[in-house]
């Protein structure tokens, strides 16, 4: 019997060339031969959207032979968050996890870093806002991809039938489905006269005062257009500036002609509002809309949504993205990382905003004009300005530009809505300024 | 040397008999028996009430990104806080004033339902106990709605005797009575079955010898059932400060802690650090707080019971 004896060179020839073979090679055909992935996705409010979800997943797990496990967490009583804290202490749990809009920042170190996924899909879908770079980058490092189920802008959504009536504005004609807004002098000045007048008429706007995120994202809008912010970019607290001032003032005002109740609203209460006939206006996605055209058809026919007023600093929408995050102890990186690039296809995008009734909003600028928007109704064009398709507000989140570990705090312990509603209860100016400068102190822990 | 080695194997024989002897007798004894039976509730309570309650001591002495130790930092942070203090000052409100007029209530209740004719009394004491018996977040949410902003339920009774439309959750007093009174109605009921064990514990006969030398019903309650009742009413009262003081559903369903953060209670508000502004050792410092409250309660009143029963 022969023996044919290895040599070195051609063993290390061998051993290159299969090693080459194994990570070339990507998924090796044949029943989940590419291992298992398993994603924690939000449990979408509107019926039907999850399975637009599942069954993307499904189809790039037939094709990548992956065997995949979904499960929708639901955002109510934050379990979201809850689930997140608990797979990051422990380090295991889901492959991707879809987060809100703080928490890529505060898990960054746990996250895998995604810029080969994100820098070739903003190629394909064209840029990303702000508010998405400022949530999901840190030192050059996306975190996370911004997510399209979820993602929306809280803009007014107007009675045009009460604003035309009480208040002598035409939403419509402010802001015409199909074409540029007109909106010039949709100010904070014309926003407070027209909430004076349908406050008088038994109609008062619905805005909440209380710590949940409709009410604090309100309040953050309202104070960027006044140029207010608690803490700058840099990290200093900048509260007791002229500002900050002038922001407080034009929230005693808006407070004076509120529902006595809303300081107790959560996110919940601004929809029943709109949709029980009480209210003029609610700053909301179209969620209380579509809830609306089940539940009570006749106020539905009536609701436009459409931009935010301007302040002397500039007309800023509160915009509130989703991400897609993939843990660093995830066992399926490769996997995940592909699934979230046919996740952010433009032909996934369209179907994501189609089954969700235009609710999902993506954050790259290619898609703002999808015809879902441009259909949907009654009235046909409500939804049209709702993805700010000619950009002419800044879609930014409460307690920007402070460095995110910072605003994340400012924002969840409502600090902007609790010093308004001290000032407004009658508290001075002075007072309420120092009560938040020594919160803005606390979060400064590092 | 064979004597040697049938020495040796008779010690050993022995020793065995003698070890398999002891194995079974304390196999045998009525307390390794109870200790077996305990064992996985044991090691429940280890793993779900012992290990979380010292990591959480660990984690509260980590600084805010988790990556160094601070000792007492964190507590020294939060004594300075402002709203922390409010959170004590509102917790023990809420504590107290709730386990008040839950005894009471409770007390009130379970004599009406003892002087039902036993026939009845069934059917009462079952119905008493639902509010007790339904989960609190299902229940509460049922509040929610009761007091809610737009299409509450009291607001639109109190609007046909003119009164109203009273902000139940978003002042500050009618916020604070608002979730005390849920509170209240959910644990009253548990008050009541103690209480109204306790009263049929009571002997018969002391009632008839306090009638025959004279006594008037307060006399009665003052002299006979309450001090028959002492020490169910500490334990049921310490029990239900400890769950009381550790509420979560009630406020975090009614008012999140709002408006303004006057209903937040330790919990509440450790859940608002810890988990939504992502500064877990300071939440977990927020809920350590109640440690010492509540231990220093409890060994007031269970040292109170022990004396008794040392007395009885």
């Amino acid at each position: 019997m022969s023996r044919k004896k290895l040599t070195r060179r051609q063993f290390v020839a061998a051993t290159a060339m299969s090693s080459a073979a194994l990570i070339t090679a990507p998924y090796v055909r044949g029943a989940y031969a590419a291992g298992k992935l398993s994603i924690g996705f939000w449990d979408h409010w509107v019926p039907g959207a999850n399975k637009a979800s599942t069954d993307l997943v499904n189809e790039w797990a037939a094709k990548e032979k992956v065997e995949v496990s979904i499960d929708y967490i639901t955002s109510n009583n934050k379990k979201i968050e809850l689930t997140a804290a608990a797979e990051a202490q422990a380090k295991s749990g889901h492959d991707i996890l879809q987060m809100p809009s703080w928490w890529p920042q505060a898990y960054s170190e746990n996250l895998e870093p995604l810029n080969d996924v994100m820098e070739p899909l903003i190629k394909q879908n064209g840029e990303v806002n702000g508010t998405v770079k400022y949530l999901g980058q840190s030192g050059g490092k996306w975190l996370a991809v911004p997510a399209t189920p979820g993602s929306q802008i809280k803009g007014p959504c107007s009675r045009i039938d009460l604003m035309k009536k009480h208040a002598g504005i035409d939403v419509q004609e402010m802001y015409p489905a199909g074409s540029p807004p007109k909106a010039d002098n949709w100010t904070m000045e014309t926003f407070l006269k027209a909430a004076e007048a349908c406050q008088k008429a038994g109609f008062a706007f619905g805005i909440g005062l209380g710590e949940t995120t409709d009410s604090v994202d309100t309040a953050g809008a309202i104070f960027q257009s006044f140029g207010a912010e608690l803490v700058n970019a840099k990290g200093d607290i900048t509260v007791k500036t002229d500002s900050v001032r002038q922001a407080m003032e034009f929230y005693k005002k808006l407070i004076a002609v509120l529902p006595p109740d809303a300081p107790s609203w959560d996110d919940a209460s601004n929809n029943k509002w709109l949709i029980s006939g009480r209210g003029a206006m609610i700053l909301n996605p179209p969620s209380a809309w579509a809830v609306a055209k089940r539940d009570a058809p006749q106020v539905a026919e009536q609701c436009w949504t459409h931009g935010f007023p301007a302040g002397p600093k500039g007309r800023f929408a509160p915009y509130l993205p989703y991400f897609w995050g993939v843990w660093s102890f995830g066992k399926n990186k490769e996997a995940a990382k592909s699934l979230l690039v046919h996740l952010s296809a433009p032909a996934s995008i369209e179907k994501f905003v189609a089954v969700s009734g235009g609710y999902d909003l993506p954050a790259y600028a290619n898609f703002t004009t999808l015809k879902t928007w441009a259909e949907e109704g009654p009235p046909k064009g409500t939804l049209y300005h709702y993805p700010n398709p000619y950009n002419h507000q800044t879609l930014s989140i409460a307690a920007s530009p402070a460095p995110p570990k910072i605003a994340q705090q400012i924002y969840f312990q409502a600090t902007l809505t609790k010093m308004a509603l001290r000032f407004a209860r009658g508290e001075t100016m002075e007072q309420a300024l120092a009560w938040a400068e020594g919160e803005c102190e606390g979060f400064m822990r590092s | 040397m064979a004597d040697v080695v049938v020495e040796r194997g008779r010690v050993a024989r022995a020793a065995g008999a003698r070890k398999g002897t002891s194995l079974r007798n304390a196999l045998g004894r009525k307390s390794t028996v109870a200790f077996f039976l305990t064992l996985p509730l044991i090691l429940l309570i280890i793993l779900l009430v012992l290990y979380p309650a010292f990591y959480s001591v660990y984690l509260a002495t980590l600084n805010k990104a988790m990556t160094k130790f601070v000792g007492f930092g964190n507590f020294t942070f939060l004594f300075k806080r402002e709203t922390f203090w409010m959170v004590v000052q509102q917790s023990c409100i809420f504590a107290i004033t709730a386990v008040i007029f839950k005894a009471l209530i409770g007390f009130i209740v379970a004599h009406f339902v003892h002087n039902i004719p036993a026939k009845g009394q069934r059917k009462w004491r079952g119905m008493l106990l639902v509010p007790w018996v339904i989960p609190p977040a299902m229940s509460t949410l049922a509040w929610l709605w009761l007091f809610d902003p737009s299409y509450s339920a009291f607001n639109y009774t109190l609007s046909f005797f003119g009164v109203g439309p009273i902000p139940w959750l978003g002042d500050t007093f009618w916020a604070r009575f608002s979730v005390i009174l849920v509170n209240v109605w959910y644990g009253a009921p548990f008050f009541m079955i103690m209480y109204l064990a306790a009263l049929k514990s009571v002997p018969d006969q002391l009632y008839e010898a306090a009638a025959i030398d004279g006594a008037n019903w307060w006399q009665r309650i003052w002299y006979v059932t309450l001090p028959m009742m002492r020490n169910i009413i500490a334990i049921t009262t310490l029990f239900s400060l400890i769950v009381t003081f550790a509420n979560f559903d009630i406020v975090r369903i009614l008012t999140s802690g709002g408006p303004l953060d006057t209903t937040h209670l330790f919990a509440t508000w450790a859940f608002q650090v810890g988990i939504q502004s992502n500064d877990i050792p300071l939440g977990a410092c927020v809920s350590l707080f109640m440690v010492p409250i509540l231990a220093v309660a409890a060994i007031f009143i269970l040292r109170d019971v022990s004396k008794r029963g040392n007395e009885a």
